[in-house]
């Protein structure tokens, strides 16, 4: 495998592929007691087809409520956002994404089978359909055999393998993940990435990932988006591109070296700009 | 010495001591004698002996087992029996002495520690642990039935003032159909089905007043001001309204329970967090879809915290409502009568009636909460 210059600045790329998120001059400004929060400034993005985007930053810098804003969650104060072409709102409408929050948000009244059904139930999906995806997903995520337990029984990294496996129930073409392995130790945070990888993939589905390990970011991304918080903005964004069904071992390679570089670089600068 | 002496078995042992040597009964008036010796009664005096033995022995010994607080629970019981049969087959009542005090305070001594044993007792076997919760209360229960049996006949309480339990226990038994009748009449009646009405239409309410603000703010203090009305002045008016059989009384009810329950659900409904209504929305889940998934099972805590009040509130407004007109039978109906013709032990049975009557009705209740919300975490046990 020739894995030559892998690093480029996407304004330099031409957008082929359709847009699934576009994101121009977005500003959120939340009004608190306190006095203005600029949460979200000047944010300009696209997410296209097949992308796996992780933004990376350090906290309170707006990655939470830029996913939140794409999810229609919260709603900008300027510039405009498009999901598929159309608003988000009614991209919720139309379920295009399913969506990972930072906490498990279980259900306690109900079993793990039955938190993992609940978008289909919602969605008004027949019975043994339901059955049937919840065991698919969560063998992904391998928590078969906990279907009858309740949340409480689980361990805090295993709820939030519930959720993820919720968010995969009904397939949407669209994920958002709010730190979703943030909980878990190395070791499966590595086999769920290598299973996250695998499943996008093969399902050419598009990713939109938060997260706060380095390595991670630069193992899963395509596009890997550096923001800075006190207003939270976008100071870079990185491409890479190692093939689809890359394997652990590209993080011994040079190239993903320099790319964890820059990306660390570009952390280093939004810190460096707060004090 | 090294070892700590086991305090209550020590006061049991010495008290019983002491209640051989003290005069037992005081002196009849008629006679001038004392009513009677210790040493006519063996029964009495092998309880007081064996009371001396166990309490010195488990002072040294201390109370280690659940086996050594029933041994020490056995020989209470023994001298509880003795002590009521000085009472009423040596007529001692009335007459008791120093002697006989000092004989129930060490009964008292041994009691506390023997439940006090059996109340710490932890076991992985839920049925031990089972049978251990039922007789702590049980136990506790029975003591204070005993103590109240042996201070008003051993003082000689006027009836009217107290019955002893045991008269009360007579006269229940010597009514049941006239206590069934009651009880058909106030609480199955009135009381069922007024809880039905005023629970069920304030939940009704409750979401309405969720979805619509304006009712939020105008039905709320309304319901305040409900609430806040005396039962005794509804009471009457109910009655007028509604005649005197058991519907006027269910209108009290229906007053007196709606509000907890509004306030109640209307504060559940809102007791879903933000996360979670956040998840619904990205299912674009509507109305009705988050209300029966998501917001009224998170309201389950609140509705059956007002279930519970209400419970009490329903029986009490039933029996209270009763005193101001009602057809010649139920439960208040009774008291205010019997209370007239001075048969306090009759209106002592209905107390017993009713306290049972609400007891296992607030029980059912909050049976059922267990078993509807058992995953909140007040009821959860972590187990795998
Ligand atoms: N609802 C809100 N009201 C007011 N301020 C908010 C609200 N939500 C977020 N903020 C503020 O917006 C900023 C960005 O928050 P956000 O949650 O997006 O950060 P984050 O990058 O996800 O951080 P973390 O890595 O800790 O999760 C923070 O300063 C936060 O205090
Ligand atoms: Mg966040």
């Amino acid at each position: 495998m020739t894995l030559k210059q892998v690093v480029n600045n996407v304004a330099e790329m031409p957008a082929s592929k359709k847009a699934v998120v576009d994101i121009k001059k977005l500003s959120l400004t939340f009004q608190t007691a306190d006095g203005p929060v600029y949460a979200l400034s000047d944010v300009d993005l696209t997410i296209e087809e097949g992308d796996f985007v992780s933004f990376i930053g350090p906290s309170g810098c707006g990655k939470t409520t830029l996913l939140r804003v794409i999810a229609d969650l919260e709603q900008a104060t300027g510039g405009d956002i498009s999901i598929n072409g159309v608003s988000p709102h009614e991209a919720r409408e139309q379920r295009a994404y399913g969506y990972v929050f930072q906490a498990p948000a279980l259900l306690p009244w109900r079993s793990i089978e039955r938190n993992v059904t609940l978008p289909l139930e919602i969605m008004e999906i027949s019975k043994e359909e339901r059955i049937k995806r919840a065991q698919e997903a969560l063998k992904l995520v391998e928590l078969n055999g906990f279907e009858k337990k309740f949340p409480w029984q689980l361990s805090g990294g295993m709820q939030q393998r519930a959720s993820i496996a919720r968010a995969l129930s009904f397939d949407a073409d669209l994920l958002l993940m709010d730190e979703p392995f943030g909980a878990l130790d190395e070791i499966v945070r590595d086999h769920l990435n290598e299973q996250l990888l695998k499943l996008w993939a093969r399902t050419n589905k598009t990713v939109a990932f938060v997260t706060h390990s380095i390595p991670e970011a630069v193992y899963l991304s395509t596009k890997i988006v550096v923001m800075s918080p006190r207003p939270g903005r976008i100071i870079d964004v990185i491409e890479t591109d190692f093939p689809k069904d890359r394997t652990l071992d590209i993080r011994e390679t040079p190239e993903f070296l320099e790319i964890a570089h820059r990306v660390r670089e570009g952390l280093r600068a939004g810190h460096s700009n707060d004090d | 010495m090294t070892m700590k002496l086991d305090k209550f078995c020590l006061v049991a042992a010495i008290a019983a001591l002491l209640a051989l040597i003290f005069p037992l009964s005081g002196i009849d008036g008629d006679t001038g004698k004392q009513v009677a010796f210790v040493g006519d009664i063996p029964g009495l005096a092998i309880a007081m002996a064996l009371c001396v033995i166990a309490g010195a022995a488990f002072t040294w010994l201390g109370v280690r087992s659940v086996k050594a607080g029933i041994a020490i629970l056995a020989v209470a019981v023994f001298g509880c029996w003795q002590a009521v049969s000085v009472l009423y087959d040596h007529g001692v009542a009335g007459y008791a002495g120093l002697g006989f005090w000092l004989f129930i305070l060490s009964l008292w001594a041994f009691v506390w520690r023997g439940i006090d044993v059996i109340a710490n007792f932890h076991s992985l076997d839920r049925g031990k642990q089972h049978l251990a919760n039922v007789i702590v209360p049980v136990a506790f229960g029975v003591w204070l039935l005993f103590v109240w049996e042996v201070v008003v006949s051993g003082f000689g309480v006027p009836q009217v003032l107290l019955p002893p339990p045991s008269m009360i226990g007579e006269r229940f038994v010597n009514s049941t159909d006239i206590l069934a009748s009651d009880f058909h009449q106030t609480f199955v009646k009135a009381v069922l089905s007024g809880y039905v009405m005023g629970c069920g239409s304030a939940f009704i309410v409750a979401i309405a007043v969720d979805r619509v603000p304006f009712l939020k703010r105008g039905l709320l203090p309304l319901g305040n001001m409900v609430s806040a009305l005396p039962i005794i002045g509804v009471a009457p008016i109910m009655v007028m309204w509604f005649g005197f059989d058991w519907q006027s009384k269910a209108a009290v009810i229906v007053i007196m329970t709606f509000f907890p329950m509004l306030v109640n659900t209307v504060t559940g409904l809102n007791a879903a967090g933000k996360l979670e209504k956040d998840l619904m929305a990205t299912y674009a889940s509507g109305y009705w879809s988050t209300l029966f998934r998501l917001r009224l099972p998170a309201a389950m805590p609140f509705v059956f915290n007002a279930l519970k009040i209400n419970s009490t509130l329903a029986l009490i407004g039933a029996i209270v409502a009763e005193f101001f007109g009602t057809p010649i039978v139920g439960m208040g109906f009774r008291i205010s009568t019997e209370v007239g013709r001075m048969n306090i032990d009759m209106v002592w049975a209905e107390i017993a009636l009713a306290a049972l009557a609400g007891t296992a009705f607030y029980g059912a209740v909050a049976y059922i909460e267990r078993k509807a919300t058992s995953w909140h975490p007040s009821f959860r046990v972590r187990r795998h």
